[in-house]
């Protein structure tokens, strides 16, 4: 159906942990940085996606 | 009640998020050609999208918030709504009724009883479905509406225009595609906001370990043996033994068969995803595909409540504490936000209200999907217009959507103010649901089963439901709403023992009277049947599809992973 969802949820991901990283980089409820912790796996996550669906996407134009 | 006080970067993470949702929605308009396109995603998407969609139309904010606070009052008993509740039926669905679901090329689970059994069968169904589909869309933007006003004190009105508009938005541009793929989507989000904080709670009382042992300090207080917040089975011998007042049976029928099939095999919300897959085994991978986070989301979900009342029965002053109701009693509806107020700081804090706005929007746009599916086809096209041009039903359905969106803002401001209202129309669609199963089953494994069999058993088990809800009453409560309205002559231990009894008497009445009625009437044409009932339908080949690909094998090993949940936590 013409959009291949992988790249959106990629792309949100990397977004929200790119911001929730940066922040947490940045102010002072086990004491950890969370948001640091949690963003770069979201960033991590995102860039899974945007890699499957490169992938996706070259398989299907060499075919 | 305390407030939650946002960081600009948790609106801009909600604001984030909205914009990828109606830009997904923007994306997918130009695709919208046909009204297959529009209410049937062209039948084009793959398993994997389909599957994810399939459970997170499911994961609307009665289920995230509700399921939690279960945990809480009842504690891993609530699983039951999963283990027994939802994955042997999603298999079933599966495995052995989408080949005629999807093979019989109906466009609604309405339109599959017009072919399978007749015309007032499916006007039954398609009127109720609707009817349902616009109140359940309109209790989830009343509840989200009230969390969003108590919580971070946003204004009411406000909230409920914006997240409808949301909805409107993406679903008007690109149908039931738009629809999925936000689902997806959401399902994600909702994974990503909502695990961060059962592991943080996990951590704060000591692993399961330590959850245990607080647990069994509550169990205790509460007047049932130490283990019945954490063993599923252990305590269910009796009703009085364990935190849902259900015994086994009444469990294992009621929930695990009569309803949980009755909504997973026949609801088209859910089935409406496996329509829109690519192809015959991708739609039957679909409920499969489900199946699989369906069985985690109890740690994601339950867990948390779990934790929540732990921490409330045994953390002392100061600690944490869900908050009390006027009454006195504890406000279990509260578990999830309070959970996230007191664990997530700013950032982490706008992921998780952001989640639980995901989870609001993902149940309401399923409903309204749903709903502007079977009015057009079901109720427009086959009685108001029936021969207009496939451009005049896709405009229909559009402005379906719209009607659908108006309708469940309606509901929401009826639900402000009449709640009984809403309650006495949630108690008749259980009623009108609870007996479809039977029907189904019927309908798609004997032959025999005729039309009016079908309409008569329906109508037969509703008004079984109504019956017995008249005649029985949940402990300590008062004639009414509760039921005993025709004078009780039973009593059931707990609210949800009654309406699983309720439940399996109406199956059985529906089941029963059908086929009464089908052998006294005439047998349809066995030549009309085909590709509708087992019997008469060629079988689906899976040779030439590795183990791993065939559904019989992939069901069998979700059964198997269920079968071992329920001993581990036996």
């Amino acid at each position: 159906m013409g959009l291949d969802i992988r790249k959106p949820i990629g792309l949100l991901f990397v977004i929200l942990g790119l911001t929730l990283a940066v922040y947490g980089l940045t102010d002072a409820k086990n004491g950890r940085n969370i948001n640091l912790t949690w963003g770069c796996v979201m960033t991590a996550v995102g860039g899974a996606f945007l890699l499957w669906s490169q992938k996706g996407a070259s398989r299907s134009s060499s075919q | 009640m305390p407030r939650i006080e946002l960081a600009p970067v948790d609106y801009l993470i909600l604001l984030i998020y909205t914009a990828f949702v109606i830009g997904i929605g923007y994306a997918l308009k130009r695709y919208m050609k046909s009204s297959e396109d529009f209410f049937l995603s062209g039948r084009a998407l793959p398993a994997w999208v389909t599957g994810l969609a399939f459970l997170s139309a499911n994961l609307g904010a009665q289920e995230m918030m509700g399921m939690a606070a279960s945990g809480a009052k009842y504690g891993i008993a609530t699983a039951h709504f999963y283990w027994v509740g939802a994955v042997p039926a999603m298999v079933f669905v599966g495995v052995f009724m989408m080949p005629f679901y999807y093979g019989s090329r109906a466009r609604s689970v309405p339109e599959y009883l017009k072919l399978r059994f007749d015309e007032k069968t499916r006007g039954f169904n398609a009127l109720s479905f609707a009817a349902m589909t616009v109140f359940s869309s309109g209790i989830s933007l009343y509840a989200m509406g009230l969390l969003m006003t108590v919580l971070l004190g946003w204004d009411f009105n406000a909230c409920i225009l914006i997240c409808a508009v949301i909805v409107l938005v993406y679903i008007t541009f690109g149908g039931l595609t738009s629809a999925i793929y936000n689902e997806v989507l959401q399902f994600f989000l909702i994974v990503a906001g909502f695990l961060p904080l059962a592991l943080l709670g996990l951590e704060n009382v000591g692993g399961w370990n330590g959850l245990t042992a607080r647990l069994a300090t509550v169990s205790s207080e509460r007047g049932f043996a130490p283990g019945a917040f954490t063993q599923l089975w252990g305590t269910m011998g009796e009703a009085s033994t364990n935190p849902l007042g259900v015994e086994w049976f009444g469990t294992l029928m009621g929930l695990g068969f009569v309803l949980s099939f009755g909504y997973w095999c026949t609801d088209f919300l859910v089935v409406q995803r496996a329509m829109a897959a690519d192809s015959m085994l991708a739609a039957r991978r679909t409920p499969l595909i489900a199946a699989v986070p369906k069985m985690i989301f109890p740690f994601l979900v339950i867990l948390p409540g779990m934790i929540a009342i732990a921490l409330t029965q045994t953390s002392g002053p100061g600690g944490f504490a869900l908050p009390a109701k006027p009454d006195g009693t504890l406000n279990y509806d509260m578990t999830i936000p309070m959970m996230l107020g007191h664990y997530f700081p700013s950032g982490m804090l706008g992921l998780g209200l952001t989640a639980l706005m995901a989870s609001f929007m993902s149940g309401m746009a399923g409903n309204v999907t749903a709903f502007n599916s079977v009015w057009t086809y079901d109720i427009y096209q086959a009685y108001i217009r029936p021969k207009e041009s496939d451009a005049h039903y896709l405009w229909m359905g559009r402005v379906a959507t719209v009607g659908g969106i108006g309708a469940s803002v309606a509901a929401a401001y009826l639900a402000t103010q009449f709640n009984n209202i809403m309650d006495f129309l949630q108690l008749v669609f259980a009623f009108v649901n609870a007996p479809l199963f039977a029907t189904f089953l019927l309908g798609m494994f004997w032959k025999r089963a005729t039309g009016h069999g079908a309409f008569f058993g329906l109508v037969s088990g509703t008004a079984a439901a109504a019956l017995h809800h008249g005649l029985s009453l949940p402990a300590g409560s008062a004639a009414g709403i509760k039921g005993g309205w025709l004078g009780a002559i039973t009593t059931y231990p707990s609210e949800m023992a009654q309406n699983f009894w309720t439940a399996i008497y109406a199956w059985t009445f529906c089941f029963v009277i059908t086929i009464l009625v089908s052998l006294a009437t005439r047998a349809p044409r066995e030549d009309d049947l085909r590709g509708l009932v087992y019997s008469l339908t060629e079988k689906q080949s899976d040779a030439g599809l590795s183990w791993y690909q065939k559904p019989a094998t992939l069901g069998l090993l979700i059964l198997a992973a269920v079968a071992a949940l329920n001993f581990i936590f036996w």
